[in-house]
C-alpha cells in the first residue's frame, strides 16, 4: 500500500492508519475490505480476459490451429467461469456496494464486519479452488455444466471447479446478508427509505436477490458433485433420472444471476447521471420499483434459457409472456435516465461518458434479449453467437461500463486523488468502440447460424471473425489503459477535495479518503439528488 | 471467403416467415433504440454545460408520461411475444402427413436411419416439397440438431426422443451443425442435409441397396431378444397386446392414461417399471444397456408396422 | 445527540460493537441477520425437497417400496428427540432470562446432548442400510423390478439427511459452547441474543426434519 503516498493526505483517513499487511489482512473497516475486493476482482477480470483472448486469438483463423480444441474447450469455460463468478457477480457490490454502502446511509460500518472480512476470505478461496482446476489440466464443460456431460464425461477437474464457485457462493450469500440487515437496520435518523440513493435500492435489491438465488446454485452444485462422485443417478437418464432437471435448478439460479450482475451497475448509472446532469433522477419512485419489479420477475423466467431444450410447448409459452414482462421496468429505467438529462446542466466527464455508453449499449442489449425471448426466433438464434453477442452487450457493455463509471466516479473519494480526466475520456471512448467492433458482428454472425463454442468453423463466417477479434485487441487497450493512469494518479494525481464533482449523496460529506469511521460530523439528511438546491 | 450475407439461405416452409418476424422484431429495437439516441444526443446537445436553453421549470407532471411509455413499450413487446407464439407452435406441430426419420447422435456424429432401412453418417437426403419429421436421440451426452438454412433446431437428449420437422423448399446442400457443447469435437459434429427433387429423392433411396426396412430390422430383434417370447401370440405369458398399439390410449396401474408415442415405446422397452399397464403384473425386465438407440429405434419402427390384428407377431415378414 | 456522541461512539466494555449506535440497534441487527440466514438455509435445503418432489411424481411405486426401506422406529424416535430438544432449548433461554443460571446451563446442556444423541441414532441408521446394502456409490445392491427408483431414492435420502445431519452437529456444537459459557456466566437476563439466535437456528433445524420425517419415512406405509 506504499503506493499511496498516505504520509501527505489528511491526517486520520482509512487508508493511513496503521499501513502493515496484518493490519489489512485483519481489518474489519469496510473501506479496508472494498480495497482487498477491488484487488482480487481486478485480478480475475485480467484473468478471465487472458482466457477471452486466447479464444479470440483462435478465431482468426477458421481451422483454428492456434489452439488444440481441448485447450480452446478449457478457455472458453474458464472464461465464463471466472468472469461470472470472480468478477462480474461480485463486482460492483463488493467494491463499490462495501465501501459505500455505510457512508451512504450515515452509518459507520455494515452490520457485520467480520462477517465481511470472512467473505473475502470465501471469495479469494473460491478463487483459489478455481485457478487450482487450471492447473490441474482444466475443465471443458462451459461455464453451465451441463448434465450428463459434467457429471459423466467431463474430467474430474470439475470437482475443483464446484467447489469453488460453492465457496464464492457463500460469499456472495454472507455480503447480501450484510447489506440487508445494514439497510434495514442502520440508516441514520430521518434517513427513511424514499430519501435513499438509488445506490443502496440498488445494493439493497440486489441483495434480496443474492441471498435467495445463491443457495439453490450451492445445492445443485453439490449434486453434480454427489452424482460424480456417488455415481447417483438424478441427472442421469441411463439411471432414470432427468437432465432437464439439472437445466431447471441451473437456470432457476442463473437467470436471477444476471439481475444480480446488472442491477447494481443500474445503481451506479443513476447516481452518475444525476450528478453529471445536475438533476434528481426522473420518477424516482418508478425507479425504485422497477428494481424490486425486475428483482421479482426475474426469478419467473429461468426457462427462457430452455425454449429448445425438450421442456413443453406450454412451459416455453408461460416463460416467454413472463420474459417479455421483466422487460417492461428495465425500458421504464432507460426512459427516466434520458429523461434525466432534459433541463439539466450536463458536463461529459468520464463517469459520465461511461454511463452515456452504458444506456446505450445496455438497451441494444436489452432489446435484442427481446428477440430472444420470443421462442420462435430463440429456435435459430438459441446457441449461436446472437445469444454470446446478446449478453456481453449487457454484462460487459452495461455492467463493465458501469463498474469503471464507479470507480471513476468515486475515485476521489476512495483514494483522495484525482485521476487525469484526459486519458479516462479517451479510454472510454476507445472502449466504446473497441466494444462495438468486437460485439457487434457476432450478431450478424448468429443470424448466419455460428455455433457458439465452436473451436473450428466454417470459413465462410471468417471476415465478421476477423472484425470481432480486431475490436477485442482495441478493447484489451482500453482496459488497460485505466490500470495505468488510476494508478499513476495515487502517487502524482493531484489531491481531491471533500467533493470535486459537487454531487449531493452523504458521502461527498466527508473528506477524501474518509476517516475510519467514516465521518468526524454528523451528515445532514436531505432529499435524494437535491441538485436544485444551490448549496452542496 | 465468400462476401457478407445477412442471412442464411430460405429454404423451408416456415424459414421466410421467422425472417419476417426477425426483421419485425429488429425494425422494433431500432425504432425504439433510434428514439432513444436521438433523445440522448439531442438532450445532452441542448443542455450541455454552459449552453444558453432555458432550466426554468421543474420537469412538470410525469405520471402521464411515465405510464405512457411504460404501456407503449408493453403493448409493442406483446405484440412481438403474440406473433412468435403462433409461429412457435407451428414449429412444434407436425403436419398429420410428415415422414419420419430417426436421427442417433453420439460424440462426434449424426446417424440418420431412414425407414427403408437406409442408413447414413453426418447426411441426411430428403425430398423437397415434402413434411419431414425427425425423431431424435443421444447416445450419450446432450447434442443439438441445428439446420441454419430451415431455420430449425432442437437439442437431442440421452434416454429421451425429441422431435424436429419441417419441408425443405429449395434443393442443394445445407450445413448441418451439433449446436448443444457435446465435449472435445463438438466443433466436428457438422454435416449436411442434401434436398433433393422427389423423383431424385427416389432414386437415390434405391440405390443405396435394399437393406432391409427399419421395420424390419426391428422384426427380427423382436425375435432374436426374445420379445415375442411373452409378447407374441402363443406366448404363456400375460403381458401387453402389442397390435395397433401405436397412437392409441393405454390405461396405466396408478389410473392415468397416456398415448402409446414414440417415447412411450422406447420407455417400455427401457425403463418398464416407469409406466405400467393397468391389469398386469410389473414384469417385463429392463432392455437397458442391452440394446443401443439404433436397435430401440427399429424395434419402434416395427412396433408402428403393426397397425392391424391380422399381422402375426413374431412372424417372418 | 450531540455529534462526538453520534460518530464516535465509544463503547467501552458494555459490549456493544463500536459500529453500532446502541445496544438495541445491536440487538436488531443480529436477530434480523439471524432470520435472513435462516431464509438462505429454507433455499438450500428447498433445491433438495423439489428433487424429491420430482423424483416421487416420476416413481411413485419405487418411492412407496424404498421408503418402506427406512427404518420407522427410529425415525420416530429421532423425532422426538429433535422436538423435545427444541422444548429444552426454549425452555433454557428462559430461565436464562429469568436469571436462573444452573437450569439454563442444565437445559441447554440437555439440548446439546440430544442433538449428539440425534446423530448418534442417525448412524445406527446408517450403519443397518449398509449392510442391507442401500448406499449407492458404495455397495448399492437391490432387486426387483424397482431397483433403479429405489438407488434415486436413496441418493436423495443420503444427500438430505447427510446434509441436515451436518446442521445438526453444527447446532448441537454451538450450543454446548453456549452450555459453558452460560454456566461461567457469559450471559444474562440483559445478554442474552446469541442464545437467542442460535436458539432460532436449532429450531430450523428442527423444523427441516419435520419435512423430511414424512417425505422419507412415511410414504410407502399409509395403507
Amino acid at each position: 500500500m506504499s503506493a499511496i503516498d498516505t504520509a501527505a493526505l489528511p491526517a486520520p483517513n482509512f487508508l493511513a492508519r496503521d499501513d502493515s499487511l496484518i493490519a489489512w489482512l485483519t481489518t474489519r473497516d469496510h473501506k479496508r475490505i472494498a480495497i482487498l475486493y477491488t484487488l482480487g476482482i481486478t485480478f480475475f477480470f485480467f484473468l478471465g480476459g487472458a482466457a477471452a483472448t486466447l479464444v479470440r486469438l483462435n478465431l482468426i483463423e477458421p481451422t483454428g490451429t492456434l489452439l488444440s480444441a481441448a485447450t480452446y474447450n478449457k478457455s472458453f469455460t474458464f472464461h465464463g467461469v471466472v468472469m461470472v463468478w470472480f468478477f462480474l457477480l461480485p463486482s460492483i457490490p463488493v467494491t463499490l456496494g462495501n465501501f459505500l454502502l455505510p457512508l451512504m446511509i450515515g452509518a459507520r460500518d455494515l452490520a457485520f464486519p467480520r462477517i465481511n472480512l470472512a467473505s473475502w476470505y470465501l471469495y479469494m478461496l473460491g478463487g483459489l479452488f478455481t485457478i487450482a482446476a487450471l492447473l490441474a489440466g482444466g475443465v471443458d464443460t462451459g461455464w453451465t455444466f451441463y448434465t450428463p456431460f459434467s457429471t459423466m464425461f467431463a474430467n474430474s477437474n470439475v470437482y475443483l471447479v464446484v467447489i469453488g464457485v460453492f465457496v464464492a457462493g457463500f460469499s456472495t450469500i454472507f455480503t447480501g446478508l450484510n447489506f440487508i440487515v445494514t439497510t434495514h437496520t442502520m440508516r441514520m435518523p430521518g434517513l427513511t427509505w424514499f430519501r435513499l440513493p438509488l445506490f443502496v435500492w440498488a445494493m439493497y435489491t440486489v441483495s434480496l436477490v443474492m441471498v435467495l438465488a445463491t443457495p439453490v446454485l450451492a445445492m445443485t452444485l453439490a449434486l453434480i458433485g454427489l452424482e460424480r462422485g456417488a455415481g447417483v443417478g438424478i441427472f442421469d437418464p441411463a439411471l432414470g433420472g432427468d437432465p432437464l432437471l439439472f437445466q431447471h435448478l441451473f437456470w432457476f439460479y442463473s437467470h436471477p444471476a444476471v439481475y444480480i450482475m446488472i442491477l447494481p451497475a443500474m445503481g451506479v448509472i443513476s447516481e452518475i447521471v444525476a450528478c453529471f446532469a445536475r438533476r434528481r433522477v426522473f420518477g424516482y419512485t418508478f425507479m425504485t420499483y422497477s428494481m424490486l419489479g425486475i428483482g421479482a420477475v426475474g426469478f419467473l423466467v429461468w426457462g427462457h434459457h430452455m425454449f429448445v431444450s425438450g421442456q413443453s410447448l406450454y412451459a416455453g409459452i408461460i416463460f416467454s409472456l413472463l420474459s417479455f414482462c421483466v422487460a417492461v421496468p428495465s425500458a421504464i429505467k432507460v426512459f427516466n435516465w434520458t429523461a434525466t438529462l432534459h433541463k439539466g446542466d450536463i458536463s461529459f466527464d468520464a463517469p459520465m461518458l461511461y454511463a452515456l455508453g452504458f444506456i446505450g449499449l445496455f438497451m441494444f442489449g436489452g432489446m435484442t434479449g427481446l428477440i430472444l425471448a420470443a421462442p420462435a426466433l430463440d429456435v435459430p438464434l438459441h446457441d449461436t453467437y446472437f445469444v454470446i453477442a446478446h449478453f456481453h452487450y449487457v454484462m460487459v457493455g452495461g455492467s463493465v461500463m458501469a463498474y469503471l463509471g464507479g470507480i471513476h466516479y468515486w475515485w476521489p473519494k476512495i483514494t483522495g486523488r484525482l485521476y487525469s480526466e484526459g486519458w479516462a475520456r479517451f479510454a472510454a471512448i476507445l472502449m466504446f468502440f473497441g466494444f462495438n467492433l468486437t460485439f457487434f458482428p457476432q450478431y450478424m454472425l448468429g443470424y448466419l447460424g455460428m455455433p457458439r463454442r465452436y473451436h473450428s468453423y466454417l470459413p465462410e463466417y471468417q471476415l465478421l471473425n476477423i472484425l470481432s477479434s480486431a475490436g477485442a485487441s482495441i478493447l484489451a487497450v482500453a482496459y488497460l489503459l485505466p490500470i495505468a493512469y488510476l494508478l499513476w494518479s495515487l502517487r502524482y494525481g493531484a489531491r481531491a477535495g471533500d467533493n470535486p464533482w459537487n454531487a449531493r449523496g452523504l458521502e461527498w460529506q466527508t473528506s477524501s479518503p474518509p476517516p475510519l469511521e467514516n465521518f468526524t460530523r454528523r451528515p445532514t439528511v436531505r432529499e435524494a439528488y437535491a441538485y436544485d438546491e444551490t448549496a452542496p | 471467403m465468400n462476401g457478407l450475407h445477412l442471412m442464411p439461405p430460405v429454404a423451408s416452409s416456415v424459414a421466410p416467415r421467422l425472417d419476417a418476424l426477425f426483421w419485425f422484431a429488429v425494425a422494433l429495437c431500432a425504432v425504439v433504440a433510434l428514439g432513444v439516441f436521438a433523445t440522448i444526443v439531442f438532450l445532452a446537445v441542448r443542455y450541455r454545460r454552459g449552453s444558453n436553453a432555458s432550466r426554468a421549470g421543474g420537469s412538470g407532471r410525469t405520471l402521464t408520461i411515465e405510464l405512457s411509455w411504460t404501456f407503449v413499450s408493453f403493448a409493442l413487446f406483446i405484440a412481438l411475444f403474440l406473433w412468435s407464439l403462433f409461429l412457435f407452435t407451428e414449429l412444434h406441430t407436425p403436419p398429420r402427413d410428415a415422414q419420419t426419420i430417426y436421427i442417433v447422435a453420439k460424440q462426434w456424429m449424426w446417424k440418420t436411419q431412414h425407414p427403408g432401412g437406409q442408413r447414413e453418417i453426418n447426411t441426411l437426403h430428403v425430398p423437397l416439397g415434402k413434411p419431414m419429421r425427425l425423431i431424435m436421440t443421444s447416445q450419450d451426452v446432450i447434442h443439438s440438431f441445428y439446420v441454419p438454412a430451415f431455420r430449425v433446431k432442437q437439442d437431442v437428449l440421452p434416454g429421451r426422443y425429441t422431435q424436429l420437422w419441417f419441408t425443405a423448399t429449395r434443393a442443394g446442400t445445407f450445413p448441418l451443425f451439433c449446436t448443444q457443447y457435446c465435449g472435445l469435437d463438438h466443433a466436428q459434429m457438422i454435416g449436411s442435409v442434401v434436398v433433393m427433387a422427389p423423383a431424385d429423392y427416389a432414386h437415390w433411396l434405391r440405390r443405396q441397396g435394399t437393406p432391409s426396412t427399419l421395420a424390419q430390422t426391428g422384426a427380427a430383434l423382436f425375435r432374436s431378444r426374445g420379445c415375442s417370447g411373452c409378447h407374441g401370440t402363443n406366448a404363456a405369458v400375460h403381458a401387453p397386446e402389442l397390435h395397433g398399439l401405436f397412437g392409441r390410449a393405454v390405461h396405466l396401474s396408478d389410473g392415468s392414461t397416456v398415448i402409446a408415442d414414440e417415447r412411450y415405446l422406447r420407455d417400455s422397452i427401457m425403463l418398464p417399471n416407469l409406466q405400467i399397464v393397468a391389469g398386469f403384473a410389473p414384469i417385463m425386465p429392463s432392455f437397458a444397456g442391452q440394446l443401443d438407440e439404433d436397435e430401440v429405434l427399429a424395434l419402434v419402427a416395427y412396433l408402428k408396422s403393426l397397425a392391424t390384428p391380422e399381422q402375426d407377431l413374431g412372424a417372418s415378414p | 445527540m450531540s455529534d462526538a456522541a453520534t460518530v464516535a461512539a465509544d463503547h467501552g466494555h458494555d459490549g456493544i460493537e463500536e459500529h453500532f449506535d446502541d445496544a438495541s440497534q445491536q440487538r436488531e441487527a443480529a436477530a434480523f441477520g439471524m432470520w435472513v440466514f435462516l431464509a438462505t438455509e429454507i433455499l438450500f435445503f428447498g433445491v433438495l425437497f423439489a428433487s424429491y418432489t420430482i423424483c416421487r411424481v416420476l416413481y411413485p411405486q419405487g418411492f412407496a417400496v424404498a421408503s418402506r426401506h427406512t427404518d420407522l422406529v427410529l425415525g420416530t424416535i429421532e423425532t422426538v428427540v429433535l422436538l423435545t430438544s427444541s422444548t429444552l432449548v426454549m425452555l433454557g433461554l428462559r430461565a436464562l432470562q429469568l436469571d436462573r443460571r444452573r437450569a439454563a446451563t442444565a437445559l441447554l446442556g440437555s439440548t446439546a446432548a440430544l442433538g449428539f444423541a440425534f446423530l448418534v441414532l442417525h448412524g445406527f441408521e446408517y450403519y443397518r442400510e449398509y449392510t442391507e446394502r442401500l448406499i449407492p456409490g458404495l455397495n448399492f445392491h437391490q432387486e426387483g423390478p424397482q431397483a433403479r427408483a429405489v438407488e434415486l431414492f436413496f441418493c436423495l435420502y443420503y444427500a438430505i439427511t447427510g446434509f441436515h445431519s451436518l446442521h445438526v452437529l453444527i447446532g448441537a456444537t454451538l450450543i454446548l459452547i453456549l452450555t459453558v459459557r452460560v454456566a461461567r456466566g457469559a450471559f444474562g437476563p440483559r445478554r442474552h441474543t446469541t442464545v437467542e439466535l442460535t436458539a432460532l437456528y436449532w429450531h430450523l433445524v428442527d423444523i427441516v426434519w419435520l419435512f423430511v420425517f414424512p417425505l422419507i419415512y412415511l410414504i410407502g406405509r399409509a395403507g
